[in-house]
């Protein structure tokens, strides 16, 4: 008997479980005419005050809520509670990123017919998140002022796959000489035609421009769905 | 760093193949795009570690990294990209959002050690 190797061919995509389970989130959401927002972004660029803003200025004329994905603390779940929206956290132990499953029973016991967003704030982190769909409709990636023009360059891969980008702090932008210009050059070199949006969650500018946005896209989801 | 989750997942889906299928794996080939947010080397020493104490045990991961091409609007062509920090055509500089390929993250093959059948 003589050892042959021989090749098989496979074509499995390493992530199709992942995929598989976001594929019947997304089906759900759609379901429910609930528009379905993540964020990410590097730890420290302003998720968590952009988020309790957004949650704050939305609930007086929609139903929204959010789940936010951290290592290991529950702070920043206590910390959106604040604007009185359902929060629930999902702790995510030594996992750097959020998947689609851990979504799917973040969600057990909720009523998404009830709500018109729903808003996911991954793990700090611009590597790992890229590669997990959690079956959100807009994947919404935020640079704050602070963090420097170049972040759109050094992680080419999470703009790329991002909707929209969100600069964030633009009260401090003139305080560490952040360039504008600059860092939309650079997140059209990696993700040409990305709507790129300026906000500040603590003066409040910026916020009626994303707000518009967010309500345009509900429209338009809800349209699609009844065609 | 979740390469560990990713070559965990690797050799799940392989074990999987090689029980359905009987056989024994001597490497595993995988697809690997560069917008597939996963980093070779970290993937490698991952694959080993992933695979002590199972089936794969001493098997290879063969990865073959594919670049990212994309479709040019203006010159209705596609074109391979050099660097991933500029989506533009390479030929005519038109920004290209239309990605063909460099996502990829797939096990295409198994190389498996067969006994030839006994002569008769």
């Amino acid at each position: 008997m003589r050892p042959e190797p021989r090749l098989i061919e496979v074509r499995k995509n390493v992530l199709k479980q992942n995929d598989v389970v976001a594929r019947a989130l997304r089906d759900r959401f759609r379901a429910a005419g609930v528009f379905v927002v993540s964020l990410v972004s590097s730890p420290g660029s302003g998720k968590t005050a952009f988020l309790e803003k957004t949650l704050t200025f939305l609930r007086p004329n929609y139903r929204v809520a959010a789940l936010v994905g951290d290592l290991a603390t529950e702070n920043d779940a206590l910390r959106l509670a604040r604007s009185e929206a359902p929060v629930k956290q999902i702790t995510t132990g030594t996992l750097c990123h959020l998947e689609a499953a851990m979504v799917q029973s973040a969600l057990e016991g909720w009523d998404l017919n009830q709500l018109d967003f729903l808003f996911i704030e991954n793990v700090g982190n611009l590597v790992c998140p890229s590669s997990y769909d959690l079956g959100e409709d807009l994947r919404l990636v935020l640079i704050s002022v602070t963090e420097g023009e170049d972040k759109p360059l050094k992680y080419p891969t999470i703009f790329n796959s991002a909707d929209v980008a969100v600069v964030t702090k633009v009260d401090l932008a003139a305080a560490v000489e952040f360039s504008w210009e600059t860092a939309y050059d650079n997140i059209q070199a990696v993700r040409p035609g990305m709507p790129v949006l300026k906000v500040s969650a603590k003066t409040g500018e910026g916020m009626e421009e994303y707000l518009s946005f967010l309500a345009v896209h509900l429209i338009e989801l809800r349209q699609a769905v009844v065609v | 760093m979740h390469e560990l989750s990713i070559a965990m997942s690797i050799v799940e889906l392989v074990e999987e193949e090689t029980e359905r299928r009987g056989v024994q794996i001597d490497a595993v080939h995988l697809k690997l795009g560069a917008l597939s947010g996963v980093v070779k080397a970290a993937l490698l020493s991952c694959y080993e570690m992933a695979c002590e104490n199972t089936p794969l045990q001493g098997s290879r991961l063969v990865i073959e990294e594919v670049p990212v091409v994309i479709f040019c609007p203006t010159c209705q062509a596609q074109h391979p990209l050099s660097s991933i920090q500029l989506f533009c055509c390479p030929e005519c500089g038109t920004p290209c959002s239309e990605i063909l390929q460099g996502r990829e993250l797939e096990v295409v093959a198994l190389e498996i050690q067969e006994c030839a059948p006994n002569p008769v």
